[in-house]
Order: structure tokens, then sequence, then C-alpha cells
């Protein structure tokens, strides 16, 4: 038996050295990768994570199973941890205005404690990372992918000016607890997090340490993310896991449960070859920004917006029961290379193939049927609306 | 009834000339959630080392390889009808197909059963 290991959160990375990965002799000849450990490296072991590398990181991929796990999400409370991502403190003087000649966000009208969805961009316009900024006061605090953190923060210093200083929290670890059963199990343990809306966040205190919390996350369900001192994770995620209604969550399900949200994955769905327009993310920009330009890469960006993208993410519906993942090609009628697969795998939720990926412009409107070549298999596809399942944040206002 | 095993994890279960393959039970582990599989028709060749079967799981797609080379007799409908029965029954009902032997002295450089179990301890 062969085996690929395909995108997401575990990509080919994870299977090097292993009797499935094609090179069953243990990776000879690739460098070995230095992985470093997370705060709760003990702590995914003595629940039975299965660990393998990414982002530089050993981490838990899954526990029970990735099945099992996602659909626990979707019903009940999911405990992921995320501490691979990048905290970043970032101050000084007019820090928003610096922050938004790197970025399309309105940083200068940011209300505090409410994050903000952005995108690091280069001088094309082209996606060197997508985060979220909250104004905390003086200061911005920076959450980046734990892939591209140590990228991030060098093109950022070197853009910024001088008086604008990074500070990366690397004593600070990151939970995300996801799910319809989130604010019941987190609210017995920090009581009065359920007050807070979708999308904003604020200081709590648990144990006498502090806690930054916001109502956010990356599975399309309600949930928080809590940045909490490493040096107290283990007994958070121990007190989170102690109610019933909670369960550590791992990687392989992040993927997926972010999939059927209809969520980008950073160095899959984007990268430095897709814009904000291009990957339908063009929310991120707000009237003044359209407006003003003044980030980086607005030339494009401001002629995309106006004109359209060559090219648009769109989802994926796929006839049978087969995945079809990232690399695969969609094709039109005549056979001709339309676009490319950039995330894909079963829909645990749906019990059927999904995918996302980018098609020429023209092709982009929902409906349209187009062939996916795979392995030199063809695929019967419906592009489709995005989310696949749908959201269900928690917000202001609604019950 | 003699059960032999690769290194590519496939198991083949020898019954005169003809014998049943499917993956072991340490592969629908390593697998995890197994979400598709597609099994060769009755009348084609596979030959020794070949894909003859398909396999994915929520992560992964995997290629099952014919631990022998001979005509297939069966596919086992009830593995491409409901693929969760190779993480079930890997080693029993989860099989993927039947084939007739070309050569049994094919099976020589396989592992027997305990051999396999031995080794997978060491992975």
């Amino acid at each position: 038996m062969s085996r690929e290991v395909h995108n997401g959160p575990t990509d080919e990375t994870q299977a090097r050295g292993t009797p499935y990965s094609g090179d069953p002799e243990g990776g000879q000849g690739t460098k070995p990768e230095q992985l470093d450990k997370l705060p709760l490296d003990a702590w995914h072991r003595s629940r039975g994570g299965r660990m393998v590398p990414f982002a530089g990181y050993e981490m838990p991929v899954q526990y029970e199973g990735i099945m099992a796990e996602h659909l626990w999400t979707r019903e009940n409370a999911g405990l992921f941890d995320v501490s691979h991502m990048g905290q970043l403190l970032i101050h000084g003087r007019n820090v928003d205005a610096a922050l938004e000649t790197l970025m399309p966000g309105d940083f200068k009208a940011a209300a505090d404690m409410k994050p903000k969805y952005s995108l690091l961009l280069d001088d094309d316009g082209g996606i060197i990372d997508d985060l979220m900024a909250t104004r905390r006061g003086e200061d911005f605090y920076v959450v980046v992918n734990g892939a591209t953190k140590h990228g991030d923060i060098a093109a950022m210093e070197k853009r910024l000016p001088g008086g604008v200083v990074i500070d990366y929290m690397k004593e600070q670890a990151l939970l995300a607890l996801q799910g319809p059963k989130a604010a019941e199990v987190l609210e017995t343990i920090i009581p009065g997090v359920g007050e807070l809306n979708f999308m904003l966040g604020g200081p709590f205190q648990w144990q006498g340490r502090s806690l930054w919390i916001s109502r956010s996350g990356y599975t399309g369900e309600d949930g928080f993310e809590i940045s909490v001192p490493a040096n107290a994770v283990a007994d958070l995620a121990d007190a989170i896991c102690a109610h019933e209604l909670a369960r550590p969550i791992g990687l392989g399900a992040r993927d997926s449960l972010r999939l059927e949200a209809g969520l980008p994955l950073y160095g899959h769905d984007l990268d430095l070859g897709t814009t904000p327009v291009m990957a339908g993310l063009t929310f991120a920009i707000n009237k003044r920004r359209r407006a003003e330009g003044g980030f980086a890469g607005a030339m494009r960006i401001l002629a995309e917006l106006e004109n359209g993208a060559p090219q648009k993410r769109v989802g994926f519906e796929i006839e049978g029961r087969q995945p079809v993942r990232e690399g695969a090609l969609v094709l039109d009628p005549e056979g001709n290379e339309v676009g490319r697969i950039t995330s894909g795998g079963f829909s645990p939720s749906l019990q059927r193939p999904i995918a996302m990926g980018y098609v020429a412009s023209h092709l982009a409107e929902p409906g349209t049927t187009l062939k996916l070549e795979q392995r030199a298999k063809l695929f019967e596809a419906r592009v489709t609306a995005m989310p696949f399942v749908p959201h269900r944040y928690h917000r202001k206002g609604a019950a | 009834m003699p059960t032999y095993f690769t290194r590519e994890h496939e198991w083949i279960r020898v019954e005169g000339d003809t014998a049943t393959v499917g993956i072991s039970n340490h592969a629908q582990e390593q697998l995890g959630d197994i979400v598709f599989a597609e099994v060769p028709e009755p009348g084609r060749r596979v030959a020794k080392g070949q894909e003859a079967a398909v396999v994915e799981s929520v992560k992964a797609a995997s290629d099952v390889y014919a631990p022998v080379s001979g005509e297939v007799i069966e596919g086992n409908q009830a593995v491409a009808d409901d693929p969760a029965l190779v993480n079930s029954d890997p080693e029993g009902g989860g099989w993927f197909f039947k084939v007739r032997l070309d050569n049994p002295s094919e099976l020589d450089g396989l592992m027997d059963e305990a051999a396999y179990r031995d080794w997978v301890q060491t992975l």
C-alpha cells in the first residue's frame, strides 16, 4: 500500500519517514527538520494525541479519530491547541497608521478589543499572511500563522518605521474552544466570557493568571480563542476538558472543520500568488481604504476591485464519494485547464467530498459545471457558494 | 489457510490457487477514518507490486498493491458501499479483492503473520 498525505494543517511533511510516506527508509536524503515542543506537548501525549511535524513543532493530528473529533466539535465543544501560532504585540508611535501601510485594514478607526481579520501584503498585492489584529489600548495584538510567523516578523520589521516595535509573545500559549457548547463550558471556568459577542475580546483572570479571550475561531462555530501564559496552559486545558462536553481535538479535524466553513488556509488557499480580491476577502477592505489606498499592493488591488480579478476562489461540490484534494486541476467542458484545487477532502458533516480552489472568473458563478482531474481520473464538479456548512457565530442581538 | 503480509501492509490469505487480499489492521489504524474504497473488477489482470485498489481516509489517499500477480475473481462490493468496514474489520470482512494466482512461488518473499506482527512493533 502506498500513502499520499494531502493538504491542510497536516501537510506532506507529517508522513516523512513513515511506512506510508513514499520514503519508507525514513526520509533518507531529506534534511531532518528541527522540531520544537509545544507547552502542551506532554499533555497531548498523555491524552493519546498522535504527534506529527507541523509548522516546526510536533503537534497532535488526532486523538480518537478525525471523524469523531470533527462531529464532536459541531455538536459540543472541541479544545484546540494553537500555540504554534505567532502572538505579537505591535506598539509605538502611530502604530495604526504604520500597520495601514502593510495591510488594507482600517486600523485608525479600529475600536478597542475588536479583532479584525486582515492580510499582510507584499508590494504586488500578494498575500504574505492572513491574521487577526486587535487594538488593545495603544497596542495592537496580532495573531499570525505558525508556519509563517518568523517570516512575518522579519517582513514587518523591515518595512515598518523605526518607532514601531514588534514583541513576539513567546511566553504565551493559545487555545481555541469551539462548538455550540463552548460558551456553556467556558462560562463554568471563567465566568463572564459568555457576555462577549462574536468578534469581541477582553481581559480575564483565572486562578490569578491574566488571560486574553476573544469570541472568534476557525471552525464556523461559536467559540473562543484564549491567550494564556505557557506555564498555566496545562492547568487550563485540564480544567476545560474536565467538563463532560469538552474534548481535545487535533489538527486533522481543525482542517476539515475550516474547509466546511469555507475558510481559507494560508500556504494552500492563500499565498504570494493570490490577492485579497482573487481570494474573495474584500470584506477586509473597507470604504475608506478603498477610497484612499495607501497600502502595499494597493494599485493592483484597487484595480481588481474595480474591474474584477482574473481568477476567483470558489467552492466545489463533487459527484461520487472519492475526495478530490489539493493539486487537482480544474477543467472547462472543452478540457482546458482553468484553475486548480487548493483544499479538498471528505466532509464529515455532509458525508461527501468538498473542495475549494481557484477558477477563471467567468466560470466562477455558482452552478457552473466543470471537471476536476486528479491522478488521471476525471470528476464531475459544480461551483457552489461557501460555506458548505452554515456558520453559527454568536452575533449581537441573536438568540 | 496461510496468511502472508507485505512490507506495504497488505495481507493475502491463500486457499489453493486463489487468495483474498486486504490491508492490515496496522494500516487502517495509520490511515484513520476510511471514507472511500475502489476495488478491481472481476477479470482484471494485476501484477505483483502494482496498484490494484484505492483506499482513502479523511487525510490520505493510498493505492493498495497486488501482493501477487493474477486474475481478479471478485472485488468486495461491501467495502465499496461501506468503506468504514475496512476500519472495523480490516483483516476479515474488509477485504478488497480475490485473485487467482499465476505463480504461487511469488508468495515466497512475503512475511508470515508472526513475522509481520513483530516487524510492525518496530515501526
